[in-house]
């Protein structure tokens, strides 16, 4: 799969070409052109801010129809525990036996799969403070995509602080991979293992992954109706769910850290915030805490970019649930079932490969040239109005700066500028209507002089 | 290239900022981020020394292809003697400054440490000139 590939993609007809989202980019991965916004795609970090933004909703996520179901034999679904919270009376079993009505024929909960990681982080953290170097930057969650990427590209001395264990919906599939799969005699292609996803974050990284674990991802806006058709219905509960409300805690900020329970261990959430928390982090500053939880989105993943119910409400809904289920023991069954998994394979929860730097700042990779394109970006800064009004279709002059110097703008772009030239023109434009041609200055200096 | 950032003395809400616009800079350069990291940590421990200890300065960034220089010139009361202001531990700053959590007297040290050179010029009433000098190693 292209690892350019994005979820988040602009539909152009409704695409108004106003500024909103490349204000809002925490990479600055958009562009106006051309009256249509577009998306560099190897700044995008899929974190959503962008279709949270425009109000014309010309950003959307590329998620997969529910008609690729028909393509397996054996569908499972995994759903994110913060699909737990988008409805209001409807309990964690309803909704699970909601996904089988709909045609998965298994539903292995995210949340159980989270209390999984939790196992894992724990342990990692244990042997990690056994040695803990002095001074050191705290451990980041590696749980949100929107923010291992923004790490990658524009905080790579942080790659090493990132927990090297899996998200909770990967493990969720490896479990059913490695426990499940042989006992259904099917082959591997014939079974289809999809995510519910509340981000595009996930659904990119699903696409986008080396090695295919799940197979695709839907949205919840996709499959809401459906699952809001089927609840309506309120049929009893054909199943139990198996996660606790340490598992579905996870889905609002703050609920990864209750659940791992380090003790210098500090939450962030929404994206500029995450920005914000990473600057301090790198300079150095927050070496005194352990471990950071950083959410893209407002509330955590309550708040995903895809998610229906508003994300304060949700969080509501999901604190209750989660207090309701227990939250504050991971349960013992829990514990014995990640041990007896880490016993067999101590790597089971890990990453499959360290993550690369992917350096999106650089101006140039050789450095003299980069050097001259520095001095050439100050240059054209100063000539700027440095009030960052957007209209360039860059989200701020530096960004139009960068942009020329790179040969994808020029300086009249810039609204001001453009006036500036256009006054001076016009000025000589009165100068030259104010010269006489020679013939008829000569005689109207002569009527001059004749007049008394 | 040349940068060139004011560094007001006692503004402690734009503290920082000559930093954060020095790594910032390198960033666009491509300079490998580990190499970037000491230089912004180093530039924020001179950055802070000419807010707490001195009357303003300013920093500045040169980078040519051997060398990332960074310089922090203050005009102020200067440091007397530079070899106990070298040390661990040893600072000067005020009880409210130790409030926000600076003081500790580990700003210099650091600076050694990060930087592959360090030469500080300090003349007592008039000020303090830092230079520090890291290998481009590419
Ligand atoms: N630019 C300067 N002007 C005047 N005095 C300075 C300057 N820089 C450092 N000093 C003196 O040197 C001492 C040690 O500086 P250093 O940066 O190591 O520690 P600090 O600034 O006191 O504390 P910390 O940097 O750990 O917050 C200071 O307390 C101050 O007396
Ligand atoms: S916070 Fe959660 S929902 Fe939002 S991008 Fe990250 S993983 Fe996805
Ligand atoms: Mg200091």
């Amino acid at each position: 799969m292209d690892t350019r590939y994005h979820s988040v993609v602009l539909e152009e007809e409704k695409c108004k070409g106003c500024t909103n989202c490349i204000k809002r980019c925490p990479t600055e991965a958009i562009r106006v052109r051309g009256g249509k916004a577009f998306i560099l795609t190897e700044r995008c970090i899929d974190c959503g801010e962008c279709i949270r933004t425009c109000e014309n909703h010309a950003k959307k996520a590329l998620a997969d129809e529910f008609t690729v179901l028909e393509q397996y034999e054996y569908r499972v679904a995994l759903p994110a525990p913060s699909l737990y919270a988008q409805f209001k009376t409807a309990k964690p079993e309803n909704i699970i036996s909601a996904l089988y009505q709909l045609g998965f024929d298994e539903v292995f909960e995210v949340a159980y799969a989270a209390e999984l990681t939790t196992f894992a982080i724990r342990s990692f953290l244990k042997k990690y403070f056994e040695h803990k170097p002095q001074n050191k930057p705290p451990l980041i969650s590696s749980s949100c995509p929107a923010v291992t990427r923004l790490i990658q590209v524009r905080f790579p001395t942080l790659i090493p602080n990132l927990i090297p264990i899996d998200p909770p919906y990967l493990t969720a599939a490896k479990c059913f991979l490695r426990e499940k799969l042989p006992l259904l005699n099917l082959p591997r292609e014939k079974v289809g293992i999809f995510f519910i996803s509340p981000c595009p974050g996930k659904i990119t990284e699903i696409k986008t992954a080396q090695e295919k674990v799940v197979d695709g991802a839907f949205s919840f806006n996709t499959i809401f109706r459906q699952l809001n058709h089927c609840l309506r219905q309120k049929k009893p509960p054909a199943v139990n769910q198996l996660s606790s409300g340490v598992g579905i805690g996870w889905a609002r900020a703050g609920g990864e850290n209750l659940a791992v329970q380090v003790e210098n261990a500090m939450a962030v959430d929404g994206i500029h915030n995450v920005v914000a928390l990473l600057e301090e982090i790198e300079m150095g500053k927050l070496n005194e805490i352990d471990y950071v939880e950083a959410t893209a989105c407002p509330e955590g993943c309550v708040g995903g970019a895809l998610t229906i119910e508003n994300p304060f409400v949700a969080r509501v809904t999901l604190r209750k649930l989660a207090d309701f289920y227990g939250d504050r023991k991971l349960p013992e069954a829990v514990c014995q079932k990640a041990e007896a998994l880490l016993e067999e394979d101590q790597a089971f929860f890990n990453y499959q490969n360290p993550l690369p730097a992917k350096p999106i700042l650089q101006l140039d990779s050789d450095l003299s040239t980069a050097i001259r394109k520095m001095s050439q970006l100050e240059k054209i800064l100063n000539k700027l109005p440095g009030i960052d009004c957007g209209a360039c279709g860059s989200p701020t002059c530096r960004s139009l700066a960068e942009d020329i110097v790179q040969e994808q703008a020029q300086l009249t772009d810039c609204i001001i500028i453009l006036r500036e030239q256009l006054e001076e023109l016009a000025q000589k434009l009165l100068v030259l209507a104010q010269i006489k041609p020679p013939a008829m200055g000569s005689l109207m200096e002569k009527e001059g002089k004749n007049d008394p | 290239m040349i940068l060139e950032i004011p560094v007001e003395s006692y503004n402690f809400s734009a503290a920082g900022e000559a930093a954060s616009r020095v790594k910032k800079t390198l960033q666009r350069l491509g300079i490998d981020s580990q190499l970037i990291r000491r230089v912004a940590i180093a530039t924020y421990e001179a950055e802070m020394n000419i807010v707490i200890h001195s009357d303003g300065g300013k920093i500045i960034l040169q980078v040519d292809e051997e060398e990332i220089k960074v310089q922090a010139i203050d005009q102020g009361k200067g440091i007397a003697d530079l070899e106990l202001a070298m040390k661990e531990g040893y600072s000067t700053a005020p009880d409210e400054v130790r409030e926000m959590g600076f003081g500790a007297g580990m700003g210099l040290p650091n600076m050694k440490k990060c930087a592959d050179r360090l030469e500080i010029k300090s003349v007592v009433n008039e000020g303090t000139t830092v230079v520090m000098g890291f290998k481009n190693q590419s």
